[in-house]
């Protein structure tokens, strides 16, 4: 199989941005070269008119929850995926929090065979950090690794033993597995619904203070110190976070980050008149949060955008705001999101690329890029094709974005996984 | 005249045109109350549901009163739970009550925001009667038809508003209804009880009862939750009563014509001394009988009134 992918402009901070012809045989990218040069065109199987067109690296979304097993009517390993490729996305990372959660080899097999016979985008499942992820005994490491796990968290529920969590770093370092924590003090958190402050006290909602997720920040960059574990923070929300993240890098603690399209596109305000779908734990910060996620997005602090997609059904979130699940679908506006900031000037496409494929490549351990000898897993993104976000276009089983009816400046046009074209 | 939204969700959404409109048409519904015979044919054929998903008597019972004196059909609905756990979500009650044509529906429910979404579900009007801590616009509409009545106006008026600030939908709604119409208005408790950011709703905030009594025209106690220990916001009813309570020492520093409100129901000698409570200054039960001529006007005017009801 001969696939030529041609006079796309790459976006690989390794290669030159130039634009180039891509060949690509039996899944492997064999050779790039300039436009026009070689002109077997006929040899090949397809050919593929890349001009004006983005060819990235594969994107990987490194924080997904695909609900299967126990909740697959918000979404399954299948539909999941198929948001995902239509996103943009040629793998997923996917949370544990499932029913059962996955804590063990048997469900990481279970979810590897749904996702090759899905046979779309890649999964890569994160095991549970505890057993049921209640924060008692470690999950077995070694093993789940071996099933073919890239990190372990209890993401949903914060590691709330210190303790736990500093065995869980030692444990996993041992097995090179990354912890991936959600930061949350849930004593501060109480049963607070949105961002504390002045909106929710107009709103009358219980709040949730920055400190319940920068206090857990700092004690978890204090235990990575200790470890030596490498640490990735998921969902940054706070500028505090930022700060505390930013000065541990300085001194060289192995912490990385993350944060999702929402945190640097949207405030509390979108909470509006009791609006669930601006619902998400953590919650939707002030403009003076949002603009510190964006100067650590620009400045490298924060290393990975991830969606945290949260699928949940029509049923579940047209409710009271302080029932409502908390959590967004994401997949498939990450890539138009994202390409806001680029049109903005914050970011770079290079670093784009960086914070959705090359960044949790390195932070996961696994490969990306678009160079000779690498499987062909690339994401092609026309940057000038406006789209609106309609729900009846969504992949996903489910609905829950605020972002419906907005404009986005462009989308992923083609996804390939190992040479096989899974969207466009 | 008429209000512009077939909804009573909060103060904010309120005009001081429609406020004014409130107030005037419930000063010419409360007569209707010291008849002999108390009712009038205005919303006969209007069926009005009271859906209380929390315990209340005072408010329920106003609003029962206040639609029978109009000749409205009410039937109240209790529901201790959220009916989410009995299966069945609020939109989907709502549905079932919506299919049986009622004019207006009257929600009280403990978490913020429910009238909102029930607004948007129901052709019905929907009447907040307190949702969790955001609001209660029939309680702050009482209180300013109250005050107006004593006062001769709102304009110009310092009102403190001492207690659990942080938890209570009335401080919300007042602290927005009265700065709306003109009052100053400064809250006070210890910085457990002020939430975040409630300067931005034009309240000023004091941690010493003596500055809120200082020069205040109104005084609004509120009841102190026991249970709130639990959460910390408080050490003891003992300091508690000692450093935040309405004494009558305390009160002798307070202006002459000074007039002290409650929304119910008290704690005395907590918040609020008996003798106080009972005493000259009080309006507490002023408000409860204007809080009948309030919702009358309500139901009144949300059912697309345009004359003075007495008129009919």
């Amino acid at each position: 199989m001969r696939i030529l992918i041609k006079g796309g402009k790459i976006v690989d901070p390794a290669v030159s941005e130039a634009e180039a012809d891509l060949l690509v045989v039996d899944g492997v990218i064999r050779e790039i070269r300039p436009v026009g040069a070689g002109g077997e065109q006929a040899a090949c199987d397809r050919v593929i008119d890349a001009a004006g067109k983005l060819v990235m690296p594969g994107l990987i979304d490194m924080h997904v929850h695909l609900r299967e097993p126990g909740f697959e009517y918000k979404e399954t390993i299948e539909s999941g995926c198929a948001a995902a490729a239509a996103g943009g996305f040629t793998a997923v990372c996917c949370m544990p929090n499932t029913d059962p959660v996955n804590d063990c080899p048997e469900l990481t097999e279970f979810i590897l065979k749904k996702a090759q016979a899905a046979g779309t985008a890649r999964v890569h499942p994160v095991a549970a950090i505890s057993r049921l992820s209640e924060g008692k005994r470690l999950c077995e490491y070694g093993e789940l690794k071996a099933a073919g796990v890239v990190a372990v968290s209890d993401d949903g529920r914060p590691v709330e033993s210190g303790r736990l969590m500093r065995r869980a770093m030692e444990y996993a370092s041992g097995f090179g597995l990354p912890v991936i924590s959600h930061c949350e003090e849930l004593s501060l958190a109480g049963d607070g619904v949105m961002n504390e402050g002045a909106y929710a006290t107009k709103m009358g909602l219980p709040g949730i203070p920055n400190t319940a997720e920068s206090v857990m920040v700092l004690r978890d960059i204090a235990l990575s110190e200790l470890t030596g574990c490498p640490l990735h923070i998921a969902h940054v929300s706070t500028k505090e976070s930022v700060a505390a993240i930013r000065e541990a890098k300085k001194r060289g603690v192995p912490v990385t980050a993350e944060t999702a399209p929402h945190y640097f596109t949207l405030t509390e305000e979108a909470v509006g008149q009791y609006d669930t779908h601006a619902k998400m734990n953590p919650p939707l910060r002030s403009a003076g949060d949002l603009e510190a996620i964006v100067e650590g997005l620009a400045d490298g602090t924060i290393d990975v955008i991830a969606t945290d997609h949260a699928p949940h059904a029509p049923v579940e979130k047209e409710v009271e705001f302080d029932h409502a699940p908390n959590g967004i679908i994401g997949l498939e506006t990450s890539v138009g999101l994202t390409l806001r900031l680029v049109r903005k000037g914050v970011l770079t496409l290079g670093q784009m690329v960086e914070k959705m494929s090359l960044n949790p490549a390195r932070i996961l351990g696994l490969t990306r890029g678009v160079s000779e000898g690498l499987p062909a897993d690339l994401t092609l993104i026309d940057p000038e094709q406006e789209w609106t976000v309609e729900a009846a276009a969504f992949r996903s089983l489910s609905r829950n974005t605020p972002f419906i009816g907005w404009t986005l400046p462009g989308k992923a046009v083609l996804t390939m996984v190992g040479g096989r074209i899974i969207h466009g | 005249m008429q209000l512009r939204q077939k909804d009573i969700l909060d103060m904010d959404s309120l005009s001081t045109v429609e406020i004014e409109l409130i107030l005037d048409t419930a000063a010419g519904m409360k007569e209707i109350s010291l008849r002999p015979i108390k009712k009038v044919p205005t919303l006969r054929g209007k069926t009005v549901i009271l859906f209380f998903y929390e315990p209340s008597t005072r408010t329920r019972t106003s609003f029962d009163i206040a639609a029978k004196r109009l000749s409205a059909d009410s039937l109240s609905i209790s529901a201790k739970t959220s009916s989410l756990v009995k299966g069945e979500t609020l939109i989907d009650t709502a549905r079932n009550l919506e299919a049986m044509n009622p004019d207006i529906l009257v929600i009280r429910h403990s978490s913020a925001g429910v009238p909102h979404l029930l607004g948007r579900t129901m052709a019905a009007s929907v009447i907040n009667a307190g949702d969790g801590m955001h609001a209660h616009p029939t309680q702050t509409l009482l209180d300013l038809m109250t005050v107006k009545e004593k006062k001769g106006r709102i304009q110009g008026l310092r009102l403190a508003i001492i207690g659990d600030i942080a938890h209570s939908r009335v401080a919300r709604s007042d602290i927005v209804g009265f700065t709306k119409m003109g009052a100053e208005v400064t809250v006070c408790a210890p910085p457990t009880m002020i939430p975040a950011g409630i300067n931005a709703l034009g309240a000023s905030v004091t941690h010493r009862i003596e500055e809120a009594i200082d020069g205040a025209d109104v005084i609004m106690m509120l009841r102190i939750q026991l249970e709130r220990q639990k959460d910390y916001l408080f050490s003891t009813v003992r300091e508690y009563a000692k450093y935040f309570g309405l004494n009558v020492r305390r009160l002798q520093k307070a202006r002459d014509d000074v007039l002290i409100m409650h929304p119910g129901p008290m704690n005395r000698g907590v918040e609020i001394a008996s003798e106080i409570a009972d005493g000259p200054y009080s309006i507490i039960l002023d408000q409860v009988t204007n809080g009948v001529a309030v919702r009358m006007a309500l139901l009144y005017l949300v059912a697309g009134g345009v004359r003075h009801a007495d008129s009919d």
